[in-house]
């Protein structure tokens, strides 16, 4: 019950030196061409400097280097007349890239509505009707090659949506619905994490956006889209008992919205936002002491027999 | 012609000097004493936030640690930011700006020697009432920018948010006594012939910060009482709930978050315009157009606050806006940067301990310079934004521009305010161990920005590629502490042991080399008249045969007396009577801390009596006193 264990599902990186989707991939362009202009500023600095302290003077009389308070200001007109245009220049890219990347170049496919709380994220795809709407949390999956149109809302303080090798950060302020837009060109995984700092557990508010092909999609969906089968398994009783003021099953038990909708969990890589690979035993371990993996998550820790536990954390295996 | 010995200025003596023992220090207004303080009490805040990062750093270190839980770090970033932020960083430059203005101008004490004495007292005591509740585990810890609504009670109950919010507003009184009496020093008691395009650039940097704090303070007095309120008197300011507006809190902070930046670099940058010369034996080249681009800086870093906002979700239009500003507000950081390799290109350079800091601190700052220039783009910034490139970023603005010069500072004025010379080898040992060790803490957190790793996160998983560059940030952290560590040894040594100094060991051409190190209580024997920019290089150089006159003058000796000269062209026209020692800003800042800390107890026995203790003091302060009249000179 490493977290190591968590590169089973593939490689987890959040570097944006390399991008995957058209939201970001200009954006990613712009950021190197400024480094490079950056870099080289740096270095010729560097270099008029050392030559300046090290170049030979003529002689080393007394008194000052200069009999008058004038000379050098050429420096200045030059220095800033290149720094002025060179900046220009930049601020010109910024503006195109600022205009190409805040639109996505078609209507979005598919509008998911995001809500972020302390300290992981609701995930609502808007059917046509209720019966087409479905809720889940912290994966995101969405059709590969196509923009799909984010609104972010908050239900308490300010966090920020951020899948670097997607899409940049936009943040979720209370009081108002901020929208930005993704798309992936490669399916695959894509993390990301809360950039706006809510709390104890900031550091541990990641998500996943999963990019599938359009018939993976469609499955994934259909499935999240089905009932959970009502049983009377003693699994289920333990969460009704203990889970379900909280958390929702979708079909069995709709109350819960505090924390994450647990509908279809045995479909989601990770547990607790990103943080625990979604096993059995990390699944057990989680339920019985929360706040020893995550101090200050709202989740509290369960009081259950060793067969309530057992029973439970099989039931929550179940939902596929 | 008054020497040091001779009768006159034993009565000069006699005049300035305060009561011994805790008295006079409790009493004392004398710019020097004041400048010291500020100077001392910032550094040890410094300390303490210093502390804080090495803290924070060993819990990075490694992936997965547990040094710390995530409470502690969050205080610890917090209250690390406001430290360095609102406890070093400007004060330390308020205290060489109070230590040094009236030895710079030519004059005996600042405009308000009693307001004086009121910023510093006031400025401790809120530094004390903002750690008051760390050590008991309740420091502010919503982070030195504390957003709403994380930071409103729902979020945060207990004290931590609400010794913020009212250490704050007590802060700003003190930000704001200090900025006006640099504004009226400036304008009113320079000597007779220290025109406004003579002043050093130290007096630019300082009165231009000053000026733009008495323009931001407000901003974020404002904010922190609508918070206090919202807090405490169940307001709804920054209640989304309620119909308040959380983007509100950011652009009030932002309104005086950014221009306080400029704030607290500015003043260094003059100090490096001032000394870098010196150790070039040539004056700053473009004297004008740095002095200009001073001001110009300030006034566009009044147009840029909400490149902090750039992911807050406002239209693309604005934000080009604000992009757009904070590109040209590049241009008058390149008119410096360039003025300063001119200067040591076409001066020779005289390879100090001072030096080294000051030629340090232009690569730093042009560092600094390019990655803010990078995160002035907007949609590059969506990804830059609250990453450890930001992190990389800040200190090198911060660290490279506030700290660097101000050590280089310490190396060149030591020998002025103490009389002794510092150990040169020992400060360039020190300067190579701290030059080294704050790019290795930070160079690669620019890396570590772009791999992704998001600020104010207490600890990382190892699968995320972050391990490495932790690892070694933590290391040159600790052999950055370990430099600043050596240099305060050698203050300390060299306070005790160094060689004594002549009172103007680096041929300086400013008026303070004029005097004795260290310089008398009353500062100079006879006011001076100046007749160039430098003055004390006139007979080196060809620039027309008009002499400063720093021997012969004016002598003032009925009583606490300087000059007071016109705005401009800096003509005398005035005797101004300063007031002597008082307990008076001691008593003030006491009972207007009390009046805080009846706030914070909800004390509303206790807000009566220190309220009403408070408006006492301030009467009694400005009760007439006919030995003040102001006396016009006789023409």
């Amino acid at each position: 019950m490493t977290p190591e264990s968590l590169l089973l599902i593939g490689d987890l990186s959040m570097a944006y030196d390399h991008t995957f989707g058209p939201a970001v991939d200009r954006i990613t362009s712009l950021g190197w061409g400024l480094a490079i202009v950056s870099l080289l500023v740096v270095a010729v600095i560097s270099v008029l400097l050392l030559i300046g302290i090290f170049r030979k003077r003529a002689s080393h009389s007394q008194g000052l280097a200069v009999r008058h308070d004038s000379g050098g200001v050429r420096w200045i007109y030059v220095g800033t007349g290149i720094s002025t245009v060179v900046l220009i220049g930049c601020m010109l890219w910024t503006m195109v890239v600022t205009a190409a990347v805040s639109r996505p170049p078609q209507k979005p496919a598919l509008t998911i509505q995001v809500t972020a709380s302390q300290f992981w994220w609701s995930v609502r795809y808007e059917g046509a009707t209720t019966a087409r709407t479905f809720i889940t949390a912290n994966e995101i999956h969405i059709p590969v090659g196509q923009p799909v149109r984010i609104e972010l809302s908050s239900a308490d303080v300010i966090h920020s949506f951020w899948i670097p090798q997607l899409a940049g950060k936009m943040d979720v302020i209370p009081g108002q619905t901020n929208v930005t837009w993704l798309q992936a060109d490669k399916p695959g995984r894509y993390r990301g994490q809360c950039a706006a700092f809510c709390g104890a557990q900031h550091a541990h508010m990641a998500l996943l956006v999963v990019a599938d092909s359009a018939s993976d999609f469609g499955t994934w969906q259909q499935g999240q889209l089905n009932d959970i089968a009502e049983g009377d398994t003693p699994g289920q009783k333990v969460f009704e008992t203990h889970c379900a003021v909280c958390h929702t099953i979708r079909g069995v038990s709709p109350e819960g919205i505090r924390g994450p909708d647990l509908s279809h969990l045995e479909t989601r890589s990770t547990i607790a936002a990103g943080l625990l690979l979604n096993t059995p035993s990390n699944l057990a371990a989680w339920i019985t002491n929360p706040q020893l993996y995550k101090p200050g998550t709202r989740m509290p820790a369960q009081i259950l027999s060793g067969v309530e536990l057992a029973a439970v954390t099989s039931y929550l295996n179940s939902l596929h | 012609m008054a020497t040091e010995d001779s009768p006159s200025t034993e009565k000069l003596r006699r005049i300035w000097e305060g009561k011994p023992g805790l008295a006079g220090w409790l009493s004392t207004v004398d710019h020097k004493e004041i400048g010291k303080r500020y100077v001392v009490t910032a550094f040890l805040f410094l300390i303490i936030g210093g502390l804080e990062a090495l803290l924070i750093r060993a819990q990075l270190a490694r992936p997965n640690q547990t040094l710390l839980t995530p409470e502690q770090y969050s205080q610890l970033f917090t209250m690390h930011g406001v430290t360095m932020i609102f406890l070093y960083a400007l004060p330390v430059l308020s205290g060489f700006s109070n230590y040094l203005w009236p030895l710079l101008l030519g004059s005996r004490d600042m405009a308000f020697p009693r307001l004086n004495a009121l910023s510093y007292w006031v400025f401790l005591f809120a530094g004390l009432f903002l750690y008051c509740s760390f050590p008991m585990g309740k420091g502010p810890d919503g982070g030195w920018f504390n957003y709403v609504p994380y930071a409103s009670r729902a979020y945060n109950p207990g004290s931590n948010i609400d010794v913020y919010a009212l250490g704050m507003v007590l802060l700003g009184i003190s930000t704001t006594v200090g900025s006006i009496n640099f504004i009226v020093t400036l304008a009113r008691t320079r000597a007779p012939g220290m025109s406004i395009n003579r002043v050093p650039v130290l007096v630019w940097g300082t009165v231009t910060a000053s000026a733009g704090n008495l323009l931001a303070v407000p901003a974020v007095s404002l904010a922190f009482l609508m918070l206090f309120m919202d807090r405490q008197a169940g307001t709804h300011f920054f209640d989304s709930v309620a119909g308040g507006q959380p983007l509100l809190w950011q652009h009030l902070f932002w309104m005086f978050g950014h221009p306080w930046v400029y704030a607290i670099v500015l003043p260094a940058m003059g100090i490096v315009s001032d000394a870098l010369p010196v150790f070039c034996r040539r004056p700053l080249v473009g004297y004008t157009a740095v002095a200009l681009s001073t001001v110009s800086t300030m006034v566009l870093g009044f147009g840029v606050w909400v490149h902090h906002m750039f992911a807050s979700g406002l239209p693309a239009l604005s934000l080009s806006f604000f992009s757009a500003a904070s590109f040209v507000i590049v241009i008058p950081s390149a008119v410096a940067v360039f003025a300063w390799i001119a200067t040591i290109w076409t001066g020779r350079p005289v390879f100090t301990a001072a030096f080294l800091f000051f030629a340090g601190f232009v690569l730093l700052f042009v560092i600094g310079g390019v990655s803010g220039f990078m995160t002035a783009a907007v949609p590059l910034d969506w990804q830059l934004t609250r990453t450890y490139f930001v992190i990389a970023h800040l200190h090198y603005v911060l660290i490279g521009i506030n700290v660097f010069p101000v050590l280089g500072g310490i190396c060149y004025w030591f020998p002025k305010v103490t009389g002794r010379l510092m150990n040169e080898a020992f400060a360039k040992v020190s300067f190579w161990v701290m030059f080294i060790g704050f790019n290795t803490a930070f160079f690669p957190m620019h890396i570590l920005g772009i791999l992704g790793m998001p600020r104010r996160i207490y600890t990382y998983s190892d699968h995320l590629g972050w391990s490495t560059a932790n690892l070694v940030i933590s290391i040159g952290a600790f052999v950055f502490a370990i430099g600043l560590l050596l240099f305060l040894i050698n203050v300390f040594r060299s306070f005790n042991h160094g060689a004594h100094a002549s009172a103007n060991p680096w041929g300086a051409a400013s008026l303070e080399w004029s005097i004795p190190s260290p310089p008398p209580v009353y500062n100079f024997a006879v006011i001076p008249i100046v007749a160039s920019r430098y003055p004390l290089w006139e007979d080196l150089m060809d620039e027309g045969p008009e002499r400063s006159s720093v021997g012969t003058g004016m002598l003032l000796d009925q009583g606490r007396e300087t000059v007071g000269s016109t705005v401009l062209d800096a003509e005398p026209d005035v005797i101004l009577r300063m007031p002597g020692d008082s307990y008076l800003p001691f008593l003030l800042s006491v009972s207007l801390t009390a009046v805080f800390v009846s706030l914070l107890l909800h004390s509303t026995w206790g807000l009566g009596v220190t309220a009403l203790a408070t408006f006492a003091a301030g009467v009694w302060w400005l009760w007439p006193q006919r030995a003040l009249g102001q006396i016009q000179e006789q023409k």
